[in-house]
């Protein structure tokens, strides 16, 4: 299975879960922005989460199949057709040898997904194949590139109802080790302010902005440079939070003032700018057991996925289908 | 669970939803960094079921977890007990750690900002290219770009601060001065830090075997050659090593 790229957004790379262990080594996780879509593409496939998929940032491509090629879409909802005919997103289907898959901008959220039946075969680069263009490794996806995968068997023509996670919202924190840092009064605060994803963000991290005075830390310029992990949310020299994605820094002197769960990450890498955000802080003993249903619901990902055909909103062109005219006996 | 920062040293804490920091200090200092990698590899040869990865930074410990596998709870507890065990701040540092010695100009147009660093230093340039040719710095700590090391400690007075302005591109090889460290740079980047001396040395060599030339307790010596020397090297480098050498420290 295999397509062809004939356009393709600035943005877009080969993503999986990214690669473990080379923390000490400078060397972030990467991986999918939004994880539970890769999820998603693979439960609409019948394939393992750990397969690579396309990641698109904000905008997609033209694609065409060059054999008959298995697809699912999932992530930030795009516009997406198959020789001009709109297709459903969230949702797998079959590209016949010489059809041209299209996809626009994101309707909503930031990240789709176009996945490939078997998996995309990236280069593999220490256990991953998961560009991470700050480090330098990969990179996007150009005009002529061929995203080719294994061949497989599976399904195709499924959809899933995805949770809303693409316009902002709440997202669960705990507290980490900066974030006696601050006072309480300024972490209230936080805990109360409404605010706006900023213009700037990348796979890096994504600026928010509020209104009012910013959030700062005691002594906030002499901090040692301490370990970072996905999900801290920085705040930098002005007070202003960075919430930090995949391809963050492994380590940095800006003052953490709270960590956002991983379940609750996909929701963060997909608000698009000028989408409303709130933190919500939860204890330990909460992020735990709302981690263990984040899991939980993955897992059950592939036991929910539904026939495409069933309802007639899935059927885009359904005016055009001749429904009755072909019909010869009713009781056939 | 999260400590009061008047808590003394080793201190606890908990890293997000599934890590936990073991801080030995809030200022680098090399008592604190060898009980950082000390104990980061006391982490590892524990080899406890659900630990998913370790590192060290310039002054603490760091360990993530699967807290489904091994709960905060348990981790915690197994951590303390662990910490008990030793004086970590002269723990003898881990096996199997190399001396690097790195063939560096120092100055000049490879170099330009030599002077600059000998003047903040109150030192003529020549003594401070012997002085730093002369030192022999531990790894502290590998990060901000994959593969780049952060060197100390080098003297008191190298305790120099960062420039207020960046440079805006210094390139891969580069040796940077500030706070009494080296930084190594593994790619070209924009830095607020002295760019005193180069090399052809690349830390993150992503199309060989081992991405990654260095090991956090490492040492290096960066010695003092020639731009003719150094242009000699590069010319037949094959491997990325840029003329330097390394031999085993005993334990």
């Amino acid at each position: 299975m295999s397509l062809s790229v004939l356009r393709i957004g600035p943005a877009c790379t080969v993503q999986d879960q990214g690669r473990t262990g080379y923390l000490d080594q400078g060397l972030s996780r990467s991986g999918a922005a939004d994880i539970l879509a890769l999820h998603e593409g693979a439960a609409l496939l019948g394939q393992a989460p750990a397969l690579a998929a396309l990641e698109m940032a904000s905008m997609g491509g033209e694609f065409e199949a060059t054999e008959r090629t298995r697809i699912a879409l999932t992530g930030a909802p795009m516009q997406a057709s198959v020789d001009g005919n709109p297709v459903i997103w969230n949702a797998s289907h079959e590209l016949e040898a010489g059809q041209r898959l299209t996809i626009g901008a994101a309707i909503q959220g930031t990240y789709g997904y176009l996945h490939i039946g078997g998996g995309i075969d990236g280069d593999m680069f220490l256990g991953s194949r998961s560009a991470h263009l700050t480090a330098k490794i990969g990179r996007t996806v150009q005009v002529g590139d061929r995203l080719s995968a294994r061949a497989g068997s599976g399904a195709v023509g499924l959809k899933l109802q995805p949770d809303d996670r693409f316009s902002g919202g709440v997202l669960r924190v705990v507290a980490s080790f900066q974030t006696p840092l601050f006072d309480q009064d300024t972490l209230d605060r936080f805990a109360n302010t409404r605010f706006q994803r900023g213009a700037r963000a990348n796979r890096m991290g994504i600026q928010l902005e509020s209104t009012g005075e910013g959030f700062a830390a005691k002594g906030q310029l002499n901090i040692l440079s301490e370990v970072i992990t996905p999900g801290d949310i920085q705040m930098t020299g002005t007070g202003n939070p960075f919430i930090l994605l995949p391809e963050c820094q492994t380590t940095g002197g800006y003052p953490r003032i709270a960590t956002v769960l991983p379940s609750d990450q996909p929701r963060a890498s997909q608000t698009p700018a000028g989408g409303q955000l709130r933190f919500q802080f939860v204890t330990m003993d909460e992020a735990v057991a709302l981690h263990a249903a984040f899991q939980g619901d993955l897992s059950r990902l592939p036991t929910q996925v539904e026939p495409l055909i069933r309802d007639p909103h899935d059927i885009p062109d359904l005016l055009s289908y001749q429904l009755v005219g072909g019909m010869i006996s009713a009781t056939d | 669970m999260i400590s009061p920062d008047s808590d003394p040293f080793p201190r606890i804490q908990p890293v997000g939803f599934d890590g936990l920091l073991v801080s030995f200090a809030d200022t680098m200092a090399e008592p604190s960094n060898r009980a950082a990698l000390a104990f980061r590899n006391a982490l590892d040869l524990a080899q406890w079921h659900g630990v998913i990865e370790t590192s060290a930074s310039l002054a603490s410990a760091y360990v993530r977890f699967d807290p489904d596998q091994l709960p905060h709870k348990e981790i915690r507890s197994r951590v303390s007990e662990l910490l008990g065990q030793q004086n970590w701040f002269d723990a003898p540092m881990p096996s199997g750690r190399k001396y690097w010695r790195v063939p560096t100009v120092y100055g000049g147009d490879f170099a330009p900002q030599l002077n600059e660093a000998a003047a903040a230093a109150g030192l003529t340039p020549d003594e401070v290219v012997r002085r730093l040719s002369d030192s022999r710095v531990r790894v502290l700590t590998i990060g901000f770009a994959p593969g780049q090391p952060y060197l100390g400690p080098l003297g008191p007075e190298f305790n120099i601060p960062r420039l207020q302005e960046l440079t805006p591109m210094v390139p891969e090889g580069a040796l940077v001065l500030a706070i009494s460290q080296f930084v190594l740079f593994s790619g070209p980047t924009p830095t607020g830090w002295r760019h005193v001396g180069q090399t052809a040395f690349r830390c993150f060599r992503p199309e060989t075997p081992n991405s990654f030339a260095l090991t956090p307790g490492d040492e290096m010596q960066f010695y003092s050659v020639t731009e003719e020397d150094l242009e000699n090297i590069r010319a037949n480098d094959s491997d990325g090593s840029g003329g330097a050498t390394y031999q085993e420290i005993g334990s």
